[in-house]
């Protein structure tokens, strides 16, 4: 079994969405993402931005990363919220729990103040979703019915296709 | 580790391209950039120096359609191969499910090759792995220079335990393919 340590199930990724939705509302941001330490999104909401979010995920995850190496050579634990300025667009990173990152994409229709205040709230909302999520995950003995055999076999059948010269 | 969302129905694997400095790493990603349907990938990310050196890494979201209802998506890395970069490589392999291992053929890099998977045994030991875990391939690339290793070599030093291995001219993308099905499916088989 591959370690899937994460599966989002329905009732979470709605408790998620409805916290970032709010995030979203109340800081007047443009754009608002959950994504984990490996670079993988998990939900976003607002805007859709012109560029490709799954690239855009992976680096965000990148930079936290190695910020993160950073702080720990200057004897820190760890960088838990980064801030970059832009002079139109800007973006706000925060630490969810230890292994999800939420970021906030915003303009001069905002301030920092602002994002930085109602990201706070927002983490602490999605904490207490992120641990229920764990527990579940922890006591979670379900069979992942839907990978079996016709799934690798349908799965095969694709890869054979998407990767050919 | 995978990510799989019951609710939007989706599956997000990740699968890591190391190797030693210049071994094709980013070769391999740039072919399969070059060669894949347009609405299947997503944009490719290359964090590299002036010379063309991968710093970070490079990375290219696949989406290989629905299978069975989920959406499954590839992301592929490369880590940087120079021996400094140590910390970005260790960072990359964070969450890893699928593995490939170029190897640089060329007689010149043979212990560049070992020094290399040695480093990924340790770099994997760090997250609590072992390649025994994780679907692995190894590639022989560079199979058109002169002075290069017979794969029977290779097979001896680097591949012992004999996973799944293909010879390769990534530059022409003869076996970039072929490595890329091999940990792919092994990958999603370990779903199952």
């Amino acid at each position: 079994m591959v370690r899937t340590n994460w599966k989002v199930f329905e009732e979470d990724y709605w408790a998620i969405n409805t916290t970032i939705q709010e995030l979203l509302k109340n800081s007047n941001a443009t754009s608002v993402l959950l994504l984990d330490k490996t670079g993988q999104l998990i939900s976003s909401v607002g805007e859709q931005p012109e560029f490709d979010m799954h690239s855009f995920a992976s680096l965000c995850a990148a930079d936290f990363e190695a910020n993160s190496q950073l702080a720990q050579l200057i004897g820190e634990k760890d960088f838990s919220t980064l801030y970059h300025q832009g002079s139109n667009e800007s973006m706000y990173l925060a630490r969810v729990e230890q292994n999800i990152i939420l970021v906030v994409l915003f303009d001069k229709r905002t301030t920092l103040g602002l994002v930085r205040l109602r990201t706070k709230k927002a983490v602490d909302n999605l904490e207490t979703v992120i641990r229920q999520l764990y527990e579940k995950l922890e006591y979670e003995n379900e069979e992942l019915t839907e990978f079996d055999e016709e799934f690798t076999n349908e799965a095969e059948l694709e890869i054979d296709s998407l990767f050919s010269d | 580790m995978s990510l799989i969302n019951y609710s939007s129905r989706e599956i997000n694997v990740k699968i890591v391209y190391y190797g030693p400095g210049l071994c094709g790493k980013t070769t391999n990603i740039q072919y399969i950039y070059d060669k894949v349907a347009p609405d299947t990938k997503g944009k490719l990310i290359t964090l590299a120096t002036e010379m063309d050196r991968t710093l970070f890494f490079d990375f290219l979201p696949l989406e290989l359609g629905k299978v069975k209802g989920f959406r499954t998506r590839f992301h592929l890395y490369t880590v940087p191969g120079q021996v400094y970069y140590d910390a970005s490589r260790k960072l990359i392999l964070r969450g890893v499910d699928g593995i490939v291992f170029v190897a640089d053929s060329q007689r010149s890099r043979y212990d560049a090759n070992i020094e290399s998977l040695y480093n990924l045994h340790e770099n994997l030991g760090e997250y609590s792995l072992k390649l025994d875990e994780i679907p692995y391939s190894i590639q022989y690339n560079k199979r058109d220079l002169p002075e290069i290793i017979s794969v029977e070599e290779l097979e001896q030093e680097l591949n012992p335990k004999q996973y799944p291995s293909f010879e390769a001219i990534a530059t022409k993308g003869v076996g970039v393919f072929d490595t890329l099905k091999s940990v792919a499916k092994a990958v999603l088989r370990n779903l199952s």
